[in-house]
């Protein structure tokens, strides 16, 4: 393993933040009744050009929201995603709460960092992986779950994980099991500062664990009452 | 009555593309918002009153009565906050709903900002779930495209903006008004209360907030009108629910039913325990909710029948273990993630996690003694009920109905000088990795 601040350039690159990304923190500002409710999503837009909160990065929010910089750390430290060092270009997740752990979490982690040579928040040293011990991420009836830049990966195994992480390092094009195909970890920061990424429509509308009700509905014939047309009650204005 | 499943919500989501607009309104969607547009505000408010929705977030508040503390006469603008920040170990309902109809949730936010007078919402959804956020922000962009958010909605002369918003990791904003203060952009602590958000909430301003399950369900009580809602369920918990079975289940999964099935018809409908085991212990709600044995299987999972048995309805996650989980592991592994989630703010929380977290370690290793049980239940009632918001009082359930119910398993622990568990026969892999089992 290695030190998150020995990441080789290519993963610790950062790209400025330029004019481009002022003028993108105003469009994110001009959302909001209050221009501090934009620090959140202007903390994910500095992981997407900066792969991490970086110095420059708590600066130029303090300075254009027109609060301190102790100000921005305070919120920055209080919240896990957004990060202190550079991680991986695919930041993997293991889900170790208890139903997940139970289930197999704990083994899946225990092999997968072993695998990787790296624990907890921390990255190989081609910077492509990091890992992370991950909390309830309201998954449960596909577990044991793990997640790629926070996308779903469901049922896992120790070795489906190894295989994961493999692909992965090896460049191949992933999908999450019941998403969109899976982008670098600055990509999926931009989508949560509020810019799209044209994949929404990718991957199942529902995975299969979260239809086996409604399918036995449907083999049972079961419904919900007949709605009916009913009309609304009270007087029309 | 025979137990059917009453799919209102889940209803759509096994249709390709549920999630787009068009195939929404080809479902009728956007029907409950022209109804609704024609009516009066409060007239809408009396519907979902009427109706007896509780609020599905976990607490169970009614929503119409929550609507209707919203002050006639403020200065200050209004807002909808919908809680999308699902994060509860155990919960995963909302999560599937936003992926496969977000449409459901973004016309369910239009009726109730319509009803509660708010011209500005937001959706605030956890961060770490990127395809969801993906898809409600699509369904906005969509509605924005087909007029049924902006300016004069559908010509009724109703404004409205949505914003949706990605939180950052912490648990601790599924708490109503540490969401707020996430919202404002600021380190998610809960605040005092009173006054209470539908007072001084977002900016001060009044606002309502509620869960994304809650909102989603307006558009059919719209639709199908109060009676209709209350045909399901019972007088004091009315409607259908989402029922989420995980863990050591046949078929774990989504199950839409009326408030009041008990987990063994869920069961039966999901297949029953895993082959060759049985029942050990499982949660109603949540890890925040006392966890239940077999012998509450025949309980009405609704809110007045889990509190009579000693637990809450929470949010319906129904995590099912069966008996190769150790109880102690289990339990300690949710204190780790209390401790982790905790703000800070208040003492108790911060500090009684820490110090619960390091003795449920020695328990599990065996080396604890029966004292520090005494000691976990002595710590439990200083930490429920001294602290700000719920997570104290939840993150000390666990302990509590663990040593209530399985007492001699603690013991055995130090008895057998360790775990007596195999943690391998537990996983689903468990054949793969030669376990006992």
């Amino acid at each position: 393993m290695t030190d998150l601040n020995d990441v080789q350039p290519d993963q610790a690159a950062t790209s400025p933040l330029d004019d481009t990304v002022r003028a993108e923190m105003a469009e994110i500002i001009a959302r909001y009744p209050e221009p501090r409710s934009a620090l959140l999503p202007m903390l994910h837009l500095v992981q997407s050009h900066q792969g991490y909160v970086t110095p420059e990065g708590i600066e130029l929010c303090a300075e254009v929201l027109g609060i301190t910089e102790a100000e921005v750390a305070a919120v920055a430290t209080f919240y896990t995603m957004y990060k202190r060092r550079p991680v991986g270009e695919y930041h993997v997740g293991v889900c170790t709460n208890t139903l997940c752990a139970v289930m197999g979490g704990d083994a899946i982690w225990d092999d997968l960092s072993e695998y990787l040579g790296v624990g907890h928040d921390e990255t190989t040293e081609d910077g492509k992986i990091s890992l992370e011990r991950v909390e309830c991420n309201a998954a449960c009836d596909y577990a044991p779950v793990m997640v790629v830049n926070w996308e779903f990966m469901d049922n896992q195994t120790p070795e489906s994980a190894r295989e994961l992480v493999d692909r992965l390092r090896a460049g191949e094009e992933v999908a999450s099991t019941r998403g969109p195909r899976v982008c670098t970890w600055k990509q999926a920061e931009r989508v949560l500062a509020g810019f799209p990424d044209g994949r929404a429509t990718e991957g199942v509308a529902a995975g299969p664990a979260s239809v086996v009700g409604l399918e036995l509905a449907h083999e049972n014939g079961w419904t919900a009452p007949e709605g009916g047309q009913r009309e609304l009650g009270g007087s029309t204005k | 009555m025979t137990v059917t499943l009453t799919p209102v919500l889940t209803a759509r989501w096994d249709q390709a593309d549920s999630f787009t607009l068009r195939n929404y309104e080809k479902a009728d969607g956007y029907k409950a918002l022209r109804r609704a547009l024609q009516r009066k505000p409060e007239d809408i408010v009396e519907m979902v009153k009427d109706s007896g929705l509780r609020g599905r977030g976990g607490a169970g508040f009614p929503t119409g009565m929550k609507w209707s503390f919203i002050p006639k006469d403020s200065a200050k603008p209004t807002y909808l906050v919908v809680n999308a920040d699902e994060s509860e170990p155990g919960t995963c309902k909302d999560i599937p709903l936003m992926m496969a109809d977000p449409h459901v949730l973004v016309e369910g936010v239009i009726i109730t900002s319509y009803a509660i007078g708010a011209k500005h919402a937001f959706i605030y959804v956890r961060g770490e779930v990127l395809h969801v956020f993906r898809r409600v922000m699509n369904a906005v962009a969509e509605a924005y495209e087909s007029g049924y958010l902006g300016q004069d909605i559908l010509g009724s002369g109703f404004d409205l903006d949505v914003v949706v918003h990605a939180g950052a990791g912490a648990y601790i904003c599924g708490e109503e008004t540490a969401l707020l203060d996430s919202l404002e952009g600021r380190r998610g602590q809960p605040r005092l209360k009173p006054p209470f958000p539908a007072v001084a909430g977002l900016y001060a301003s009044p606002t309502v907030i509620n869960n994304v399950e809650t909102i989603a369900s307006v558009p059919s009580i719209v639709s199908g009108g109060a009676e209709w809602f209350r045909s399901m369920g019972n007088e004091k918990s009315p409607g259908y629910g989402i029922f989420s079975l995980s863990g050591h289940v046949t078929k774990p999964g989504q199950y839409e039913a009326p408030l009041g099935i008990t987990l063994r018809e869920l069961l039966d409908l999901a297949g029953g325990i895993r082959n060759g085991h049985e029942l050990k212990f499982w949660t109603p709600g949540g890890s925040s909710t006392p966890m239940l044995t077999a012998e509450h299987m025949d309980v009405p999972l609704d809110f007045e029948g889990m509190a009579g048995a000693g637990s809450m309805l929470g949010t319906r996650a129904l995590q099912i273990f069966d008996d190769t989980t150790c109880v102690v592991r289990a339990t300690a592994r949710w204190i780790e993630f209390y401790k982790h989630e905790s703000c800070g703010k208040c003492t108790p929380c911060r500090e009684g996690f820490w110090w619960m977290v390091q003795i449920l370690e020695r328990l599990e290793k065996g080396e604890g003694t029966e004292a520090d049980l005494d000691k976990l239940l002595d710590m439990s009632d200083n930490i429920a009920g001294r602290s700000f918001c719920a997570l104290a009082d939840g993150g000390v359930a666990p302990v509590v109905s663990s040593i209530q119910y399985f007492r001699d398993e603690y013991i055995a622990h130090f008895e057998h000088g360790g775990c007596p568990f195999d943690p391998a026969a537990s996983t689903l892999f468990a054949q793969e990795l030669g376990a006992k089992a």
